[in-house]
C-alpha cells in the first residue's frame, strides 16, 4: 500500500530519508566523507544515519579528499554503491583527479566494462558572508567534463526523489546541495524548498527539467536558489501584465534540452539565470541551445543573468551587488520586449 | 615461501613473454616515425612506456592473486599486465586502437582494463593508490578475503594521494598492498631531486603499516615478499607498502633520447637485465636446461607474432562510436 500522505520536510531531512531507505533495500550503499557522523555533514543530510546504520557504513573520513573520494572510485568497480562527500564544492581543488579523471572517464576508457556508481554529494553557493573559497557553484567546472552527471535539485521533493535516482544510478552523480535552500539552522533558509515528501521511496529522473510556472510571455530558466529569484521576478512581472514561464533545470549535466527549446518556442523570449560565474557557464549552454536550435524561436536577443567573472568579495554589500537578485531578472525580462 | 620449478619457469616464460611483445611492439611503433618522429605518425600513434627491466616486478606478485583480486597498475604496464594472464590478442589490439581491444579502442595503452581479470591502469601518477584503497575497502566490507594490489613508481610517492592511501589504508585496515616500483627515475628527475629519505619503504613506519624493501630486482625475493604481504592482507592483517629496486632499461617513453642518463648508468643497467641473469640462474640451478629455455623462447615469439597479427588485421571501430560509452545504463 502506498503512503503518499507525505509530510512537510526541509531539503536535508529529505535527503537524508532517501539515503536511509535506500541503505536499508541495498547492503551496497555506504556513507564516507568528513563529519557525517555527529554533525550529519555539517549541512544536515546525513542526520540520523549514524545512529541507524553505525561506523561500518556511515564512515567518518580524515580530510584527504583525494583518497576518499578515489576509493569511492575503487569500492564502486567492486559492486558497492558509495556516497562521498566534498563537503563545499569549493574543495574540489585538492581531489579533482579522483572525481574527473577516475571516475568521470573510467566507463568510457573501459570501453564499458567497469561502472562507477557512486553518488558525490557536493554543498554550493554564497549569500552568507563566506567569500572567496566557500561559497562558490561552479556547476560548469564539473557539468562540462564527459561522464559526470551533476544535478541541483531546488526543493525536498525533487531533493529525496533525485537522491534515490542518483544512489540507483550506474554513473557518479555529482549530487549539488544548494547551502540557500536545505533547511540547516544556521544558515538563510528559503522556505519554499521545503515541501510535501512522500513517506515512501520514489524517484525523480536526472536528466528532465521541471516547469514551476507556466507562462506565455517569457521563459526565465533557471536552477536552485536562482529559481526562487526567477519565481519572484514572475509575480513582478505579473502585475506589468508579462506571463513568465519558470523552468527549474534541476539537471545540469545532461541538460534537458528539449525542455529549453519547448518553452522558448512557446513564448519566444528567454533570460536564463544562475548564481555561478557568467562566462562558459550554465546560463551560456541554455541561450546556446535555444538559439543554434532556430533562431527564430526568439523574438529578441536572449538575457542572462549571473555571477560576474570576479572571485566571491567578503564584504557585504559587495557581494549583495554580485549576485542575481529579482530585481537584475526583471529588468533583463523587460529589456526582451 | 620459494616459488617451485613450475613456478619458477612461469616467471621466465611471462618475463620473456612481456619483454619480446615489447620488442616487436617498439618496432611497429616506429614505422611512420622515422626520419622524423611525431607521435601522431604511424599505426601505433601517442605516447609508448616500455616496461622492459621492470617484469619482476609482475612475475613475483602475480602468482600469489586469486580469482577477484583488483590489480590496477600504472603507464608502465605491460609486463603486469602480460603476467595478469589478460588476453595477448585483446591486449595488443587495444593498442592498436581496434575495436576487438580490450577496450574497444576507447582506453590505449596507458588505460588497460580488464573487467573479467580485475585489473586496471591510469594514464596519471598516483591515481590508481586511492582506487586500490577503494578496491581494498570493498573486500573488506564484502568480506570476500580479496586483496588489492596498487602499483606505482618512485614517481609517484611525492603525490599527496600516496601518502593519504597509506594513512587511510592504515586506519582502515583494508587488504592493500602498496608495490613501489622504484626505477630511480621520473621521466628524467632523478630520486636523488625529488626525494627526501633514501628508501620510500621507511614510508611504511611512518603510516604504521609493514613494509618490505627488494633492493635488487630479484624475482624470488619479490616472490617471498609479496607472498608474505598478501597473505597477510588477506587474513585481515592489513596493509603492506612494498618497495622494489628496479631498472628502467629505456627511455621514460619510445622517443626520449635519455641524455640525463650517463653511458656507465646504461652499461650498468644493461648488465643487470633480469632476463638474461634469470635465464642463467635457472640453468645454474637445473630447473631447466638451455634447449627447453630455447624452446619457450620460440614459443613466445610465435605467440607474440599471432597477437600482432590478430591487431593488424582486425578492425578499427566506426568513427561516431566515440559518442557512445559516456554513460553506463
Amino acid at each position: 500500500m502506498t503512503d503518499n500522505s507525505g509530510r512537510k520536510l526541509n531539503m536535508a531531512r529529505a535527503i537524508s530519508e532517501a539515503i536511509a531507505q535506500e541503505m536499508r533495500l541495498d547492503a551496497n550503499v555506504f556513507c564516507m566523507g568528513e563529519d557525517i557522523r555527529h554533525v550529519a555533514g555539517i549541512w544536515g543530510h546525513t542526520a540520523g544515519l549514524h545512529e541507524e546504520f553505525g561506523d561500518e557504513r556511515i564512515m567518518d573520513t580524515p580530510i584527504s579528499e583525494a583518497a576518499f573520494i578515489g576509493a569511492g572510485v575503487g569500492a564502486a568497480t567492486q559492486g558497492m554503491r558509495p556516497i562521498v562527500e566534498l563537503m563545499f564544492a569549493d574543495f574540489f581543488g585538492v581531489c579533482m583527479n579522483s572525481i574527473y579523471s577516475a571516475a568521470a572517464k573510467t566507463h568510457y576508457m573501459s570501453g564499458g566494462q567497469f561502472n562507477v556508481p557512486m553518488v558525490i554529494n557536493t554543498a554550493v553557493g554564497g549569500s552568507y558572508g563566506d567569500a572567496g573559497q566557500h561559497s562558490q557553484c561552479l556547476y560548469s567546472t564539473f557539468a562540462h567534463l564527459p561522464g559526470l552527471k551533476v544535478v541541483l535539485p531546488s526543493n525536498a521533493y525533487d531533493a529525496k526523489g533525485m537522491m534515490t535516482a542518483a544512489i540507483r544510478d550506474n554513473n557518479p552523480v555529482v549530487f549539488m546541495l544548494h547551502k540557500n535552500l536545505l533547511g540547516v539552522p544556521f544558515l538563510g533558509d528559503e522556505r519554499r524548498a521545503t515541501t510535501i515528501v512522500p513517506r515512501e521511496l520514489y524517484e525523480v529522473p536526472l536528466d528532465k527539467a521541471k516547469i514551476v510556472r507556466e507562462g506565455t510571455d517569457i521563459s526565465l530558466i533557471s536552477l536552485g536558489a536562482s529559481l526562487y529569484h526567477c519565481l519572484d521576478a514572475s509575480t513582478e512581472l505579473e502585475r506589468e501584465g508579462i506571463s513568465a514561464e519558470v523552468l527549474d533545470l534541476r539537471s545540469i549535466a545532461p541538460l534537458d534540452r528539449e525542455a529549453i527549446i519547448a518553452t522558448v518556442a512557446k513564448t519566444g523570449r528567454l533570460v536564463a539565470v544562475e548564481d555561478d560565474y557568467k562566462s562558459y557557464g550554465v546560463t551560456s549552454e541554455v541561450i546556446a541551445t535555444a538559439v543554434e536550435t532556430d533562431i527564430s524561436l526568439l523574438r529578441s536577443a536572449p538575457q542572462r543573468i549571473a555571477y560576474p567573472d570576479v572571485s566571491v568579495p567578503f564584504s557585504r554589500p559587495m557581494e549583495e551587488f554580485c549576485l542575481p537578485d529579482k530585481h537584475d531578472i526583471v529588468a533583463a525580462a523587460k529589456r526582451t520586449f | 615461501m620459494k616459488p617451485d620449478s613450475t613456478t619458477k619457469l612461469w616467471m621466465y616464460d611471462q618475463m620473456l613473454k612481456s619483454r619480446v611483445f615489447e620488442r616487436e611492439i617498439e618496432k611497429i611503433y616506429m614505422e611512420g616515425k622515422t626520419p622524423k618522429f611525431d607521435l601522431a605518425k604511424g599505426i601505433l600513434p601517442g605516447e609508448l612506456h616500455i616496461s622492459a627491466g621492470q617484469e619482476p616486478c609482475a612475475v613475483g606478485v602475480i602468482p600469489h592473486l586469486t580469482e577477484g583480486d583488483w590489480v590496477g597498475s600504472t603507464h608502465r604496464s605491460h609486463h603486469v599486465a602480460i603476467a595478469m594472464g589478460i588476453d595477448g590478442y585483446k591486449l595488443t589490439a587495444e593498442l592498436f586502437g581496434k575495436n576487438t581491444g580490450l577496450c574497444g579502442g576507447y582506453g590505449g595503452h596507458m588505460h588497460l582494463f580488464d573487467k573479467d581479470k580485475n585489473f586496471s591502469t591510469t594514464g596519471i601518477i598516483g591515481e590508481g593508490l586511492p582506487i586500490g584503497l577503494g578496491a581494498a575497502l570493498a573486500f573488506k566490507k564484502q568480506g570476500s578475503g580479496n586483496v588489492a594490489i596498487a602499483y606505482t613508481g618512485d614517481g609517484a610517492v611525492n603525490q599527496g594521494a600516496f601518502h593519504e592511501t597509506l594513512n587511510l589504508a592504515a586506519v582502515w585496515q583494508v587488504p592493500l598492498v602498496v608495490i613501489v616500483e622504484n626505477n630511480g627515475w621520473a621521466v628524467s628527475v632523478p630520486t636523488s631531486l625529488s626525494t627526501s629519505i633514501t628508501y620510500n619503504v621507511a614510508r611504511a613506519a611512518t603510516y604504521g603499516i609493514s613494509g618490505a624493501l627488494i633492493e635488487d630486482n630479484d624475482p624470488y625475493q619479490i616472490y617471498t615478499a609479496a607472498h608474505e604481504a598478501i597473505e597477510r592482507a588477506r587474513a585481515g592483517g592489513g596493509p603492506t607498502l612494498i618497495e622494489i629496486k628496479t631498472h628502467r632499461i629505456e627511455g621514460h617513453f619510445m622517443g626520449d633520447a635519455q641524455q640525463y642518463r650517463t653511458p656507465d648508468e646504461m652499461a650498468e643497467i644493461a648488465e643487470k637485465d633480469p632476463i638474461p641473469l634469470f635465464h642463467d640462474s635457472l640453468i645454474r640451478d637445473s630447473v631447466a636446461s638451455a634447449s627447453e629455455l630455447e624452446q619457450i623462447k620460440a614459443s613466445v615469439q610465435v605467440e607474440v607474432e599471432d597477437w600482432i597479427k590478430f591487431a593488424r588485421d582486425s578492425e578499427y571501430p566506426a568513427p561516431d562510436d566515440a559518442l557512445k560509452m559516456v554513460f553506463s545504463n
